[in-house]
């Protein structure tokens, strides 16, 4: 079963066609403004890469890859995505001097270098394919599970370690310590009201005067000033208006005027 | 060379000079406030205990005969390092044993006339101290068997010198003129110490004995440098020419430390050092050349300085330059001229303490006024110091039969044995001696009385006039004493060796024409400053007259061929320092720092510039592969 | 049609992939962007494993998808932590950690 194998024709249609969407949701991805939309176009690329690995005779892979991705990582893209604000759209001005370009350039730069020094490389390589080794133990699930459970079984038990460790991690990142027991509704009322606090809106500045200002303290019924009407820091300072007496009378005569 | 004997009976005290000054130095200068009262009286006793047992030492050599008088006494192995060995050891000799007493009996006067002299001062405690050490240094000096022992003696008077030269340190002027000599110190100490490395490597040994023994093994040339380097050490601690320039500040010092230690002992170290190094002149010419012409300029420059400064203690120490002139002259001579160098000294060393202690005398009486044109008419308020300090101006000018003709005139004579235009030199500084001398005396002691107000002129106390008498006594009689009962020649030639040579004419007719020359001076001098009136203020005076009065522009000299090449080597050194060093390290610094600031504008913070990088790096990866894979 | 066609699908998916994660703020789509770079990678494994007749590589690429499932629930978790403090799922918001 040594012998090259030839790649036939519907594979290479599988792999322009998908090949070419996934570099759609690529650039897609990397395009948009939204975040949303990102995570859209990078879900089509996933899923297309999982074409292309069942393509390249991986089919567990490809459903992993499905599983995996498109189905539990970009689902909690999303819910982050959410939690953070989905509308967050990225300004696209970009605020590090050159640094667009130089990614730009170092990016291309690094496609073609990558490309050119890779085609040149591969151009002569065979395919041995993977017939053999998947008939070997049957097919390509199992050759897989006799290598994890074989000769990766350590690896694998360490991405376990890794896994539970991960997820432990995360709920420790987002937990949010209370270090007394959170007051309920009767408990923050009671508070307000033991130690003598207003129990309603204070009297707003200068209500029955003629200035408005905050520095003016409101009138009370009486003929009055109300201490309280006025910021407290005005009151420390001693900045209060003082009242003219002249516009009390002002303003009774006038009430008192109207009323008649 | 004489056998080396050990150390026996009173000689195995020899230590104990040393240790009894060190002894009350120590003991005044950790002791405390609580040693003030009786501190200086411990002082006057360890150097009269020390001048006692030098006079018994004295008595003991004499007992013995000539060839047994040179005595060793090694206490430890002091340095022992690979081939070089130095010992803790003395060496008391001929040599060695006039200085021991001229440094006690000298110092001890000195200390006896310092309680008088400074009865009012504060700190009278530490200034014994200071003494003290200085009298065990000095002893240490001249008593070590080995060049290194010396150094320490050495380094050790000059450490006393500094803090007794600064003593008042208070005075700006005082701490300037002791920073001043210790620096120019160091610069002959520089020559001792690279003339006792290259003994080492020459001879393997640094020891009199084992140096001296060993000269005709060396070249003459590596004598020569030796020699010429001593010299150095001698010029630095004997203030001559070139590193003369420290020794007239020195007299901001007190008045007895200046006749201690600037006079009679410390600034003839340097006749010390040469006279003891005598094997080694005598085999090399040029050094001891060049230890004449060295002396023969410092004894014109030191009269010349004495003859115009108006400071009394000033003109003193200009007079104690030309004197010692006088003896490294004789040193340089030779075999001919080493006795009557230490004979100079001796005699010098007595008459100018007593000079500088009649000095300080009047000093004191004057309210410690030094300027000369403000003294006048002292002799009937002064007598003992004014009869005393006649004393030793008749010494000084070599009158006969005062002790200084009689060593001054051997030194003249000796100049002519060797060469008839060095002795003319020699006759004319001594006519200067004559004139300068002459215009201190009458300055001081005669003319009219020029004082400041509120002086009140008065005789010093007995403790202060009774060591001016005994060294009076010694100014005059001492010459004769050594000369004719003392026999010096045949004392000092064991160690010094001596020689004479004819002269082509009677020693009668030298001894003459000096005398005649002294008196001419002396005559012009009474003339000028005895005769006419002193003005109080200088007059302008002649060129010669002003150069002397900067101290013939020896600071000067110092400034421009020294102290200015250094400040401004300093100075540069200083700036390259600060931009050249500093400039380039923390340019780097800089540099790193604005490379940094740029390059962490990289991390932005930004996970997507990340990104982009992450991606290049994978472009460059993958093109390098490629470009890896086409070839 | 030869197989290497899909080697050359998986490196234009690749390569689109990684502009996304460039260029887009929002840091749901950077991750769906990693997601595209996944499957591309899972692409090249499972083509390759049919060229070299071999089943290892479809095992890799099963392994790889339960990391990344892993990884997107962790990574969910933080944008929505973040998004909770932030009040904004931008990728550049939280550059706190620069110069």
């Amino acid at each position: 079963m040594n012998e090259v194998i030839e790649p036939n024709l519907g594979e290479t249609l599988v792999f322009w066609i998908c090949g070419g969407l996934a570099v759609v949701g690529a650039l897609g991805m990397v395009i948009s403004r939204k975040a949303v939309h990102s995570a859209l176009w990078i879900a089509l690329t996933m899923i297309n890469l999982a074409i292309l690995y069942v393509a390249n005779s991986a089919p567990f892979l490809g459903m992993v890859q499905v599983v995996v991705y498109t189905g539990a990582v970009m689902m909690l893209f999303l819910f982050v995505l959410m939690v953070v604000g989905v509308d967050s759209s990225d300004s696209l001005i970009e605020t590090i001097k050159g640094q667009r370009v130089a990614a730009l350039l170092l990016g291309v730069g690094l496609t073609i270098m990558l490309v050119a020094g890779l085609g040149a490389g591969l151009s002569g390589a065979g395919t041995i394919g993977l017939d053999a080794a998947n008939a070997a133990d049957g097919g390509n699930v199992q050759g897989l599970a006799r290598l994890m459970f074989s000769d990766y079984i350590i690896a694998f038990q360490a991405t376990g370690a890794l896994l539970i460790t991960a997820a432990v991690g995360a709920m420790v990142l987002t937990h949010r310590e209370y270090w007394q027991p959170r007051k309920s509704q009767r408990e923050l009322s009671q508070d307000r009201f033991t130690d003598g606090g207003h129990p309603g809106n204070k009297p707003s500045p200068g209500v029955y005067a003629r200035h408005n200002a905050v520095d003016t303290p409101a009138l009370l019924p009486d003929g009055s000033t109300s201490a309280i009407s006025i910021p407290a820091p005005l009151r420390a300072r001693d900045d209060a208006r003082a009242i003219d007496v002249n516009d009390i009378t002002n303003v009774r005569r006038l009430t008192e005027g109207e009323s008649e | 060379m004489t056998e080396l004997m050990p150390a026996e009976g009173v000689f195995s005290l020899i230590w104990l000079l040393i240790a009894l000054p060190l002894a009350g130095a120590i003991v005044l200068l950790f002791g405390g406030r609580r040693t003030n009262s009786w501190g200086p009286y411990l002082g006057v006793l360890t150097v009269s205990a020390s001048a006692v047992l030098g006079v018994l030492m004295l008595l003991g050599l004499l007992d013995r005969p000539a060839e047994e008088r040179t005595v060793e006494q090694t206490l430890f192995t002091w340095v022992f390092v690979g081939d070089f060995q130095a010992d803790m050891a003395f060496q008391l000799d001929q040599l060695s044993m006039v200085f021991v007493l001229l440094i006690t009996i000298v110092g001890a006067l000195i200390h006896v006339y310092s309680l008088g002299y400074m009865a009012h001062d504060p700190d009278r405690r530490k200034f014994f101290g200071y003494l003290n050490l200085f009298v065990a240094a000095m002893l240490l000096l001249v008593l070590a068997n080995n060049y290194l022992l010396v150094y320490v003696g050495w380094e050790g008077v000059g450490l006393a010198s500094f803090l007794l030269i600064g003593f008042w340190q208070a005075k700006p002027s005082a701490a300037a003129a002791a920073k001043k000599a210790f620096i120019i110190n160091r610069v002959g100490d520089v020559g001792l110490s690279l003339a006792i490395m290259l003994m080492f490597v020459t001879f393997g040994s640094v020891s009199f004995d084992d140096v001296f023994r060993s000269t005709s093994e060396a070249s003459e040339g590596t004598l020569t440098a030796i020699g010429l380097l001593l010299l150095l050490a001698a010029a630095g601690k004997s203030a001559q020419f070139p590193l003369q320039a420290w020794l007239l500040d020195a007299m901001e010092g007190p008045t007895p430390v200046s006749a201690l230690i600037h006079a009679a002992t410390m600034v003839t170290a340097g006749v010390y050092l040469i006279v003891r190094s005598n094997a080694i002149y005598n085999a090399a010419v040029w050094a001891a050349t060049a230890v004449v012409i060295v002396g023969l300029i410092t004894i014109f420059m030191g009269a010349i300085i004495g003859s115009a400064k108006d400071d009394i203690k000033k003109s003193l120490a200009g007079s104690t330059m030309s004197q010692i002139g006088y003896m490294i002259f004789a040193a340089g001579l030779g075999p001919i001229g080493y006795v009557f160098a230490i004979f100079h000294l001796l005699t010098h060393g007595v008459f100018k303490a007593g000079l500088f202690l009649g000095a300080g005398s009047v000093m004191h009486g004057m309210n410690d006024n030094v300027n000369m044109r403000r003294y006048g008419a002292l002799k009937g308020l002064m007598v003992i110091t004014f009869i005393t300090f006649m004393a030793g101006y008749l010494a000084i000018i070599g009158i006969p039969p005062f002790s200084g003709f009689w060593s001054k005139d051997e030194i003249i004579h000796a100049a002519f044995e060797r060469n008839a235009f060095i002795g003319i030199a020699t006759i004319l500084a001594a006519g200067i001696t004559g004139f300068y001398m002459t215009r201190m005396i009458a300055m001081t002691f005669f003319g009219k009385p020029r004082w400041e107000e509120g002086v009140h002129p008065h005789e010093s106390p007995a403790v202060m006039t009774i060591p001016l008498i005994i060294l009076a006594l010694g100014s005059t009689f001492m010459g004769m004493a050594l000369l004719f009962w003392g026999n010096i020649e045949s004392w000092l030639e064991p160690v010094t060796g001596f020689a004479s040579e004819p002269t082509p004419l009677p020693t009668m007719f030298y001894i003459g024409v000096t005398l005649v020359v002294v008196i001419i001076g002396a005559v012009i001098g009474w003339i000028t400053y005895g005769v006419k009136p002193v003005p109080i203020d200088p007059p302008h005076g002649s060129w010669l007259t002003r150069a002397a009065r900067k101290d013939l522009y020896g600071d000067a000299v110092n400034d421009v061929l020294v102290v200015q090449p250094s400040l401004a080597t300093a100075r540069y050194l200083s700036w390259f320092d600060d931009k050249g060093i500093d400039g380039f390290v923390n340019g780097i610094a800089r540099w790193v720092g604005l490379l940094a600031n740029t390059l962490r504008r990289t991390q932005s913070g930004l996970v997507r510039s990340y990104a982009l990088s992450m991606v290049g790096g994978v472009f460059v990866v993958v093109l390098a592969l490629l470009l890896v894979r086409m070839n | 049609m030869n197989p290497s066609n899909y080697i050359l699908l998986s490196a234009v998916l690749f390569s689109i992939g990684a502009i996304g994660v460039l260029v887009r703020r929002n840091a749901i789509i950077v991750f769906m962007s990693v997601e595209l770079m996944l499957n591309a990678a899972n692409l090249s494994f499972v083509t390759f494993a049919r060229m070299n007749g071999n089943l290892d590589g479809q095992v890799v690429a099963f392994f790889v998808m339960v990391v990344a499932a892993a990884e997107v629930v962790i990574g969910l978790a933080i944008i929505v932590t973040i998004f909770r403090t932030r009040r904004s799922a931008s990728i550049d918001e939280p550059s706190l950690l620069k110069y």
